[in-house]
């Protein structure tokens, strides 16, 4: 198990303070100045060397996306965003850096736009999350009035600036293209790339997006060292991650992990096991709703790491681990993830916005019992016309959770075929 | 409660609100605040209707302050799902029926708002006019599943005997129970038991 003098996020469940008193007790803002004189380059070798990857679901190098910005200036401002718009099914982890740790995402939104010359940060926020918002909004006011934040950052000559765009309900906005549409004041849906927002993002200027989880982490990553961050977990999956633990365990919580953890380990170290233990086991959902499901047999061995889960065709995406025990039906939680994206697909692209109307009907039709194995064979067929023929990932991420549930339990899924019988239906 | 035809003007509370708002973005870019803008007049509409939704006129005043066409107003209002462009009743309860809420028991939390309320599916109002149900997707709070969320707060960990409980309350005219756990969970930190962040020194630590 993780030391807690390990662990990033000190005040994750809130026991202390998250005003800014409180943050500088737990050591932040201590040395910004020492950390920005180490110059731009210098921090983005450093965030490099740790091997941070983005913590929203692509598990992308952190130090190399900021690379991609220019570092001079063609005349156009460079911009920071932030991405907490954390709808993934299963994942509430920026909630909780939001309203208890609001001033590590604050000190990291001044590293990171310092580190790729931007003076403007926005932090796109779902707008569900409207006490959140609020505290997080409070955060930056205290560190406006304390200096940290403004024309003279931290009394480093950087100037930064950091403002709040509450979203309005759309998950597609959590895709960085449809977030910075949304910011632009516009529907969120996703453009193509390229050009990339690198290149060309918000209001057409240079732009990185980063996810809570990735930004807020860096302060104590430059504290602390590369070396520290990347000594946690394993190779090419360094640090520690906050896992989301709900669905069928004993004490669903939060909690901040090496990556690599044993998802048995997770479960039964921090849940409280397995709802009627390790055997009530059925199947699990490893990272967020996209992410392809686990059976029991690859649970058993299976590391919570981003290669180690791409390794048997899953991800960790969010790193939001849904349990669900022997009593639950598993394809009627597929089919609900399937309405899911069906309600939340933009509508911009074809397959996507009557494919994901598609996949839901005919899981649908699986639950119901009322599926042939020849509609399964089909509905594979959807998926497959579907992922990958769309603008963004979001119809990857649609057809995965069905894909997964065929590769994973397909037993189970037969089962609820097998003994129907379509002429008797249409009688 | 049709409403849809009444004229509207931004009050002075929205006219500071629209103020600050229009000032976050770059000059020029005023129409990154058409969502702050929407989320203002409807809370406008709350604290004068006492329902929480954006009429047409109000979708029309935003396009007008921000040089913007109403056309692309009202794409903005359809395609994000918080703005309510019909009247809501007095509490909006919007529960969470996605797959972490749904394994914890969501179908208890709706059944137990149909039977509290009168209301017979989603998008309904009750006959009191007090509440509106409404399904909604993944709140992000899934390891405090169920969720129902009432206006801008949510009341986690529920379970049937609770949401009655919560919708007696606030049918009674009580002030609104206070949101989060309602089992008495520190945020997302297991029930009991805590495993990580247990050491004395951190407790010091963070103390306030």
């Amino acid at each position: 198990m993780l030391n807690d003098s390990d662990r990033i996020y000190q005040n994750l469940y809130g026991a202390g303070d998250w005003h800014l008193p409180g943050a500088r007790a737990r050591g932040d803002y201590a040395d910004i100045g020492q950390i920005l004189a180490r110059g731009r380059d210098t921090i983005i070798e450093e965030v490099k060397a740790s091997g941070m990857r983005g913590r929203g679901g692509a598990g992308f190098p952190t130090g190399m996306k900021w690379s991609f910005m220019p570092k001079q200036s063609d005349g156009r401002p460079s911009y920071l965003v932030v991405n907490a718009d954390e709808s993934e099914p299963g994942t509430c982890k920026d909630r909780d850096i939001i309203r208890n740790e609001p001033h590590k995402l604050v000190e990291g939104s001044l590293i990171a736009g310092f580190a790729m010359g931007a003076h403007t940060g926005f932090i796109y926020i779902r707008g569900e999350y409207f006490n959140e918002a609020a505290r997080l909004q409070t955060a930056i006011d205290e560190a406006y009035a304390a200096g940290l934040l403004g024309p003279d950052a931290a009394g480093t000559g950087w100037a930064f600036d950091l403002v709040l765009h509450r979203g309005a309900g759309a998950y597609i906005c959590g895709e960085e293209s449809a977030l910075l549409e949304s910011l632009e004041g516009k529907k969120g849906m996703p453009r193509m790339k390229p050009p990339f927002p690198a290149a060309m993002g918000l209001y057409g200027c240079p732009t990185t997006v980063n996810n809570v989880e990735t930004i807020a982490g860096i302060p104590t990553i430059l504290r602390r060292g590369a070396a520290w961050f990347s000594g946690l977990g394993r190779p090419k999956n360094s640090g520690t991650k906050i896992f989301c633990i709900s669905g069928h365990v004993n004490r669903p919580c939060n909690v901040e992990e090496e990556l690599g953890i044993p998802l048995r380990e997770l479960i039964e170290t921090h849940a409280g096991g397995v709802r009627g233990g390790w055997d009530n086991l059925q199947a699990i959902i490893p990272g967020g709703a996209s992410m392809p499901i686990l059976n029991k047999t690859m649970c058993e061995t299976q590391l919570m790491d981003f290669d180690s889960l791409s390794a048997v065709r899953s991800g960790l995406g969010s790193g939001a681990v849904i349990v669900m025990d022997q009593s639950a039906d598993v394809v009627k939680a597929i089919w609900r993830l399937s309405k899911f994206f069906k309600h939340e697909s933009c509508g911009q692209c074809t397959p996507c916005r009557e494919g994901t109307g598609w996949m839901m009907r005919m899981m649908d039709r699986i639950v119901q019992n009322q599926a042939s194995m020849a509609d399964i064979a089909l509905l594979e067929q959807v998926c497959a016309q579907v992922a990958g023929h769309t603008i963004c990932a979001f119809g990857d991420a649609a057809a995965w959770p069905i894909q997964g549930l065929f590769r994973a339990l397909r037993p189970l899924v037969e089962s609820r075929a097998v003994d129907y019988q379509p002429a008797l239906a249409a009688a | 409660m049709s409403g849809q035809t009444e004229p509207f003007t931004f009050d002075d509370i929205s006219e500071t609100a629209i103020a600050a708002a229009i000032a976050k973005y770059p000059a020029g870019k005023q129409a990154s605040a058409v969502m702050p803008l929407l989320h203002i007049a409807q809370r406008q509409m709350e604290r004068a209707a006492g329902s929480a939704w954006v009429p047409r006129a109000a979708m029309d005043a935003v396009a007008a302050r921000l040089g913007m066409a109403p056309v692309r107003v009202y794409e903005i209002a359809t395609f994000y799902l918080m703005y309510n462009t019909k009247p809501v009743g007095k509490f909006h309860l919007q529960v969470c029926t996605t797959t972490p809420c749904w394994l914890r028991g969501s179908d208890d939390i709706v059944a137990a708002c149909k039977k509290a309320t009168g209301i017979a599916q989603f998008g309904e109002t009750s006959a009191d006019g007090l509440f509106t149900m409404t399904e909604v997707e993944c709140l992000g709070a899934c390891v405090n599943a169920p969720i129902l969320q009432i206006n801008d707060d949510y009341y986690e960990d529920l379970d049937t005997a609770r949401t009655e409980a919560l919708l007696a309350a606030l049918k009674s005219g009580a002030p609104a129970p206070p949101p989060g756990s309602t089992i008495g969970r520190h945020a997302s930190a297991p029930l009991t038991g805590q495993t990580a962040l247990r050491s004395p020194s951190q407790a010091t630590q963070n103390a306030e």
